[in-house]
């Protein structure tokens, strides 16, 4: 694919942590509207990369461009005013704030709401992903489910054109992992571009138009779910020679 | 309560000072509020910056000094009149605050505690070395004739209860607006903070500023207030326990808190240096310190808080 | 006047000083470096050290090095229990950082108060064998006061480095620190490898303390000097580094000594938070740091 029309773009990104390489000249093409899987095993980069990509990590080498725009050197918050937005794999809710003012900061500082409508738009995404009645409650009396639940209504609130979801499933019973499925689909029908990075094999598969697979900092492979899983690089890199 | 009922408070109050300081009473009275109200500037200036964004200043003496030595330097050097001298007090600590800030607020919140309580004991070798603002031996004050008021007492009262309401103000102000709301959330957690589009780096420096403003502000009008400044007492340790004690005490999370610890703890200070020597009242700080911390983290506000929401 | 004499004997006091301030430092090393536990109560301790060494050699005639050394134990238990505090409070809830500073600091607060409470602010000092001799090497006159302490410290930061990489408990405070999953699977218990290091680490506070009333008087502000000297060398050195500890200390004392020497005393405490500065501004990692 093309780098023209991507809206993201990682260009050769690299980065090290001391003498350990953790990526190595990492590029990826994301299309506009694409549902991505991004998985690997344990240490492989997945994480470290999406922290370039958000901001969170300065690169070592590369570049990261955002609907052409070359966002290497921007700080997270704007990168996150552009469109990129990220969940957290454990959650980070803000623990002294309800569920609905946890809301309020992506909707006032990421995606500056039109008057009066801040309040509305933060219980419609309540709404749609079922935590409408523990608007008023604080983040220390949810359940675990809730939590991730909550971390991807954060995310949304921020009007996000790149939903990025850390492994949103981790740790989720078979129903729940169906739950968030089902509402990363509405997102991505509204138009919204999601990578999604997880370890459920089912879920990825389910949800992915198409795989990107990394092993130790390096892309292994790349195509579509069916493709992925027959792919031998792909199996020798998780269950070894 | 709208912004204007807030300015209907703050006048009454300020109107209130005035009344008081009609009274004829003892001025040593007048002395002790006076002190008072400058620990609930003092108090309210760092709990913006402790406990809306989370980051500990040990340094509190080192911006208190600064606003009391600027005073100094300005009154040789121009005789310049005490609005001048509270406004230039605030800004040199507040361009102090920006400046510790924009060192160390990219790293991890420790190292700008630490930075600050360097900041302290490097300050006071500076000043105890600076033989203009009269060094280690000191500076003499002569307190000019008392304008518009009765006494010295008086007017150094009303002048803090005019600045602590200003200082109280601007807290409330700012803890109610986005940049609290924002605030909040980086002290919450910064990094999820940083991620949801809130610019971290530019309002912790923001609070810095401001923070160092309004402790400069508490400073500049004390060369008046002791008429005989030397390093060591300006520069006390106190400054930096009670600036933590207070706002811990009184909660941390809003502008009543660190009001409400001040008046507690400042008075009941007041009242102690009378009779017990100033080193047990020290002591007797720092304990309760240590016990609030560990078992009422949120303070009197936060308790109260908790009891509200167990009932409702 | 410049005199290369003048400096010689300042270079080689700064280091002997370095040897000390690595004993000093060691305790933090290894609270904050490999803890993350920010301890800035730890140069309170290390006066309390000194005023124990005080009250035995007032009262017994105890050499101070050996009061050190044998309040060790009591000191590892006051630090065990500190952590206990700080853990069950803080650390369990996960408010470390604001709450945890602010424990620490009226920690701090009520030792020095409660010191100069019980022994007033004078000047308290030592007396031994040792100290007030000095030998001659080559026109650079080395102090006992100074040489013991630094031989001390050296051989606690040997003692320190062997242990974290020999011992079972050692590598499992190296281990604490970077993997806690990893080291419940192996059957140790966090929260125990925590509170021995954390025990270790006030028990290395009393030995430096017992060194520091060796070297000069003190009185109970001294910790405040202290404390931007141990964050200097902790950081300059590289967190979780003892080697880095030592390395940083030598340096630190050195920079102290010329400064003092060249420019006079009272500005060395400048020289620590200088460094500190530096050291975060340019290379926040410290010279070894993971």
């Amino acid at each position: 694919m093309t780098t023209a029309g991507a809206l993201l773009d990682i260009d050769g990104v690299t980065k090290r942590f001391g003498g350990f390489l953790a990526l190595d000249r990492v590029s990826i093409q994301v299309r506009p509207g694409e549902r991505l899987g991004l998985i690997g095993p344990n240490g492989s980069g997945k994480t470290t990369l999406i922290n370039c990509v958000s901001g969170a990590l300065p690169t070592d080498g590369g570049r990261i461009l955002f609907e052409g725009r070359d966002i290497t050197q921007l700080p997270a918050h704007q990168r996150t005013r552009l469109g990129i937005v990220r969940s957290f794999q454990i959650p980070k809710p803000f623990v002294s704030m309800t569920v609905l003012e946890n809301l309020g900061i992506p909707l006032e500082y990421a995606a500056p709401a039109r008057s009066g409508d801040a309040a509305v738009g933060a219980l419609d995404i309540l709404r749609m992903i079922g935590l409408e009645s523990k608007a008023h409650l604080r983040p220390a009396g949810l359940t675990q489910i809730e939590m991730r639940k909550l971390e991807l209504a954060r995310a949304m609130a921020a009007r996000p054109k790149l939903l990025i979801s850390d492994e949103a499933m981790a740790g989720l019973s078979s129903a729940e992992v169906d739950d968030i499925l089902t509402i990363l689909f509405r997102l991505n029908e509204q138009g919204i571009t999601i990578i999604m990075i997880e370890h459920i094999m089912r879920a990825v598969m389910r949800f992915s138009e198409r795989v990107v697979v990394l092993d130790a900092g390096n892309r292994i492979a790349e195509g579509t779910p069916a493709e992925i899983v027959r792919n031998a690089a792909v199996e020798k890199a998780y269950l070894g020679e | 309560m709208k912004i204007r009922g807030a300015l209907v408070v703050a006048v009454a109050v300020i109107g209130l000072g005035v009344l008081l300081g009609g009274l004829r009473v003892n001025p040593y009275i007048y002395f002790a509020g006076y002190v008072v109200l400058q620990y609930v500037v003092i108090a309210t200036a760092w709990n913006v910056l402790g406990g809306y964004a989370g980051y500990v200043n040990f340094g509190t003496p080192a911006f208190f000094a600064l606003g009391a030595y600027t005073s100094i330097a300005l009154l040789e050097a121009f005789r310049a009149p005490l609005p001048v001298l509270i406004l230039c007090g605030g800004l040199v600590a507040g361009l102090l605050g920006l400046g510790i800030g924009y060192l160390t607020l990219r790293l991890k919140g420790v190292f700008f505690s630490i930075a600050t309580f360097a900041l302290s004991v490097v300050l006071q070798t500076l000043i105890i070395n600076w033989d203009y603002v009269g060094g280690a031996k000191g500076y003499t004050l002569i307190r000019p004739p008392v304008p518009f008021f009765r006494s010295w007492a008086v007017l150094l009262f009303i002048l803090m209860v005019v600045l602590a309401v200003v200082t109280v103000l601007v807290a409330r102000t700012i803890e109610r607006s986005w940049i609290g709301r924002g605030l909040a959330a980086l002290r919450d957690n910064e990094e999820a903070a940083e991620c949801m589009g809130v610019p971290t780096l530019r309002l912790k420096l923001f609070a810095t500023t401001i923070s160092g403003f309004f402790l400069g502000v508490a400073g500049a009008p004390f060369p008046y207030y002791v008429t005989y400044v030397e390093p060591s007492s300006t520069f006390d340790l106190n400054y930096a326990v009670n600036a933590l004690a207070m706002p811990m005490i009184g909660g941390t999370t809003t502008w009543l808190g660190p009001v409400i610890g001040a008046v507690l703890l400042g008075t009941a200070q007041q009242i102690a240096t009378v009779t017990i020597s100033s080193e047990l009242n020290l002591l007797i700080v720092g304990v309760v310190l240590v016990l609030f911390v560990v078992l009422a983290p949120e303070g009197l506000t936060g308790l109260v808080r908790k009891l509200r929401r167990g009932r409702a | 006047m410049f005199s290369w004499d003048l400096v010689a004997n300042a270079v080689v006091a700064g280091i002997l000083l370095g040897g000390f301030y690595a004993a000093v430092s060691l305790g933090v090393s290894l609270t904050f470096g490999l803890l993350d536990v920010v301890n800035i109560a730890h140069p309170a301790f290390v006066i309390l050290g000194a005023y124990a060494a005080y009250v035995m050699n007032s009262s017994f005639g105890l050499d101070p090095i050996l009061t050190g050394v044998l309040f060790t134990p009591l000191f590892y238990l006051i630090g065990a229990g500190v952590y206990r505090i700080y853990y069950g409070s803080f650390e369990r809830r996960g408010e470390e950082s604001l709450r945890g500073l602010v424990f620490f600091f009226g920690l701090l607060f009520i030792i020095e108060v409660a010191l100069s409470l019980k022994y007033g602010v004078d000047y308290r000092m030592v007396e031994a064998a040792y100290i007030g001799k000095s030998i001659d090497l080559g026109g650079v006159g080395i102090a006992f006061r100074l040489l013991v302490p630094c031989l001390v410290g050296l051989a606690m930061t040997l003692a320190l480095y062997l242990f974290l990489s020999r011992t079972f408990y050692g590598r499992a405070v190296m281990g604490v620190s970077q993997d806690q999953v990893a080291l419940r699977l192996m059957g140790a218990n966090p929260v125990r490898i925590k509170t021995i290091a954390f025990g270790l680490g006030i028990a290395a506070a009393s030995l430096s303390g017992a060194l520091l009333i060796t070297i000069s008087p003190v009185v109970p502000s001294t910790d405040r000097d202290y404390i931007g000297r141990v964050f200097a060398i902790t950081v300059l050195g590289g967190l979780g580094s003892i080697g880095g500890t030592l390395v940083a200390s030598i340096i630190l004392g050195v920079a102290e000594s010329l400064m003092a020497t060249l420019f006079g005393p009272s500005w060395s405490l400048a020289v620590s938070f200088g460094i500190l500065l530096l050291a975060l501004a340019v290379r926040p990692a410290g010279l070894f740091g993971r």
